[in-house]
């Protein structure tokens, strides 16, 4: 995956777990949970989906790196390097 | 033994269902044990002469439109990927609190709550207010203070005796395991549930939803089987390593799993485990308050025959209201109080033709388990004739369908241990909640009523946050 499919991929999986919430227009450096309403539940959707469609483990201290997409990608690409992108599980 | 489940759930209602859900669309393997031919627990349905009756649903509480942000609704719908109108809600006409003296209303819309407040205690808009806002900032699903009890609260905000009563009474009704009280946190829950929510009645009944939870579970690949009680919880290990390992079924069959989640309710969850652990059941580990149940089936709707537009009316017949086990007295229920509820009086696609008038009871558990010990037509007998003096109690505050019915179902405490397995009958399970979900035995947790989120949307909830907690974060 580059690092657009990864935030590409990520979009997706908020869009699997959140389908009400207006993904166009989200500011990459800002917070994910100042633009939309993601709670810790959903957050928990978010890295079991990454496990599930990528087989990528997020350990719990880990978790404030998926604060916002910019940081995603950071965090995320190097795990997804080597993965292809999967998009509307 | 080559059959080995990731997590096996006890119980197929409300919170096992949701649960279930969770953990199969996150690849565990997962089964679901129910001891009754049918799911639901506490919230199922029956047939009786071609017509289906619910067993538990006055009303969904929580109502929310779709895509209302931060509610239990909401959440709860994107956990388990259901969409908003799959559930084809409709909402309540309005419902009221009915006191001699008073009557308050109230809707999907708070500030109708509120201007009946300012109407009937003008003198407690102030107290009233400052109440709300303390709900709105308490943070009721992670209670700090959860041996709290509501009266004492209400009582540092509101100085009108009868309004506290009146907020008493269906907080009580709809989730309350404590005789004369509710915990503050739990108060707090299902006020906001009613007010700033509101009450919504899926079409059909409870049955829909339930096809809805059922068929999502099992095309996620989980398996569900029924007439299947446990027995036993397996464990393995001794002394401080002990951890459960598995079920042995009513039929003798052993089952093994890393984790279970009960929704047995506590105490029964521990007797599963031998005798060791059922020395651990205290007696605020059992509830008390059960319920006897008539459902009047009449030609026309109530709104019809007896201009009733109320989805639920509790009523209380004096100023002070006792929410406690009656005194056997003469027919094992309490007829000062209660909740008149009308599934006609919900917004549907497809109105119900015939009307539906559902009454409840506060009744003594002990005296109808005896009565039902005894020949049938005794209970039979008994249990219509309390169901008469009921009716007669209701009809000073709403219609009485007597006149126009044409079918008749009722339940009692022993009919509500029988299907649901709850001790007692008691709906609302132990005064002693376990908000964590653990048990003393490493891998059993607990889910459901005696975990602590009530009613069906609530029951939902809990099933999706012990299984997020215990079975599906990374350090679990």
């Amino acid at each position: 995956m580059t690092r657009d499919e990864v935030t590409l991929a990520i979009k997706d999986i908020i869009e699997t777990i959140a389908p009400d919430e207006e993904l166009v227009g989200l500011n990459p450096d800002e917070r994910l949970r100042d633009q939309i309403e993601l709670d810790s539940m959903d957050f928990l959707d978010i890295v079991m989906e990454l496990r599930k469609r990528y087989g990528v483990q997020v350990p719990e201290e880990d978790y404030k790196e998926l604060a916002s997409l910019t940081s995603c990608a950071d965090y995320l690409g190097p795990k997804l390097e080597d993965v292809e992108l999967k998009v509307g599980c | 033994m080559a059959d080995k489940y990731d997590v096996i759930l006890i119980g197929a209602g409300m919170s096992g269902l949701a649960a279930g859900i969770r953990l199969a669309q996150y690849d565990k393997r997962v089964l679901l044990l129910e001891r009754h031919y049918l799911w639901g627990g506490l919230n199922s349905f029956y047939k009786r002469r071609g017509r289906i009756f619910d067993v538990g649903l006055h009303a969904l509480t929580n109502f929310a439109p779709r895509g209302r942000r931060g509610v239990p609704l909401t959440k709860l719908l994107r956990q388990l990927r259901i969409r908003h109108e799959d559930l084809q809600l409709g909402e309540q006409r309005y419902s009221e609190i009915a006191f001699p003296s008073e009557r308050l209303r109230f809707s999907n819309e708070f500030a109708l709550f509120e201007s009946e407040i300012a109407r009937a205690f003008p003198t407690e808009v102030d107290g009233f207010r400052r109440l709300t806002s303390a709900i709105f900032e308490y943070d009721s699903f992670a209670p700090a203070d959860p041996d709290v009890l509501a009266r004492k609260v209400l009582s540092e905000y509101l100085r009108e005796p009868l309004l506290i009563e009146m907020l008493m009474l269906p907080m009580c009704y709809y989730g309350s395991a404590i005789p004369g009280d509710i915990a503050w946190y739990q108060f707090a829950i299902l006020f906001k549930s009613f007010y700033d929510e509101g009450f919504a009645r899926p079409e059909g009944g409870i049955r829909p939803l339930l096809d809805i939870l059922v068929k999502r579970y099992k095309s996620l690949g989980g398996e569900l089987r029924m007439k299947s009680g446990v027995a036993e919880i397996l464990r393995t290990g001794c002394g401080d390593s002990q951890r459960a390992a598995g079920v042995r079924l009513d039929s003798g069959e052993e089952l093994l799993a890393d984790q279970i989640l009960s929704s047995a309710g506590f105490a029964p969850t521990m007797e599963m485990c031998g005798a060791e652990m059922a020395r651990k059941v205290r007696p605020t580990d059992r509830g008390q308050l059960s319920f006897n149940e008539t459902v009047i089936v009449t030609d026309k709707p109530p709104l019809t025959f007896g201009n009733y537009g109320a989805a639920i009316t509790f009523f209380n017949d004096c100023e002070t209201f006792a929410y406690s086990s009656p005194d056997p007295g003469v027919w094992g229920i309490d007829t000062r109080s209660g909740v008149i509820c009308s599934p006609n009086n919900y917004a549907a696609k497809e109105p119900l033709k015939e009307g539906w008038m559902r009454f409840t009871a506060l009744a003594n558990a002990e005296h109808w388990e005896q009565l039902a010990a005894g020949p049938r037509e005794e209970y039979e007998s008994h249990k219509y004739a309390a169901s008469q003096a009921f009716l007669d109690s209701a009809a000073r505050f709403a219609p009485d369908p007597r006149p126009f019915e044409i079918d008749r179902d009722a339940f009692t405490p022993h009919t509500i241990r029988r299907f649901s397995g709850h001790p007692r009958g008691a709906v609302y399970g132990a005064p002693n909640k376990r908000l964590d979900g653990t048990t003393d035995l490493p891998g059993l947790f607990l889910m459901g009523t005696d975990q602590g989120l009530l009613g069906v949307v609530g029951a939902m909830l809990s099933g999706i946050s012990m299984a997020n907690r215990h079975s599906l974060q990374p350090t679990a």
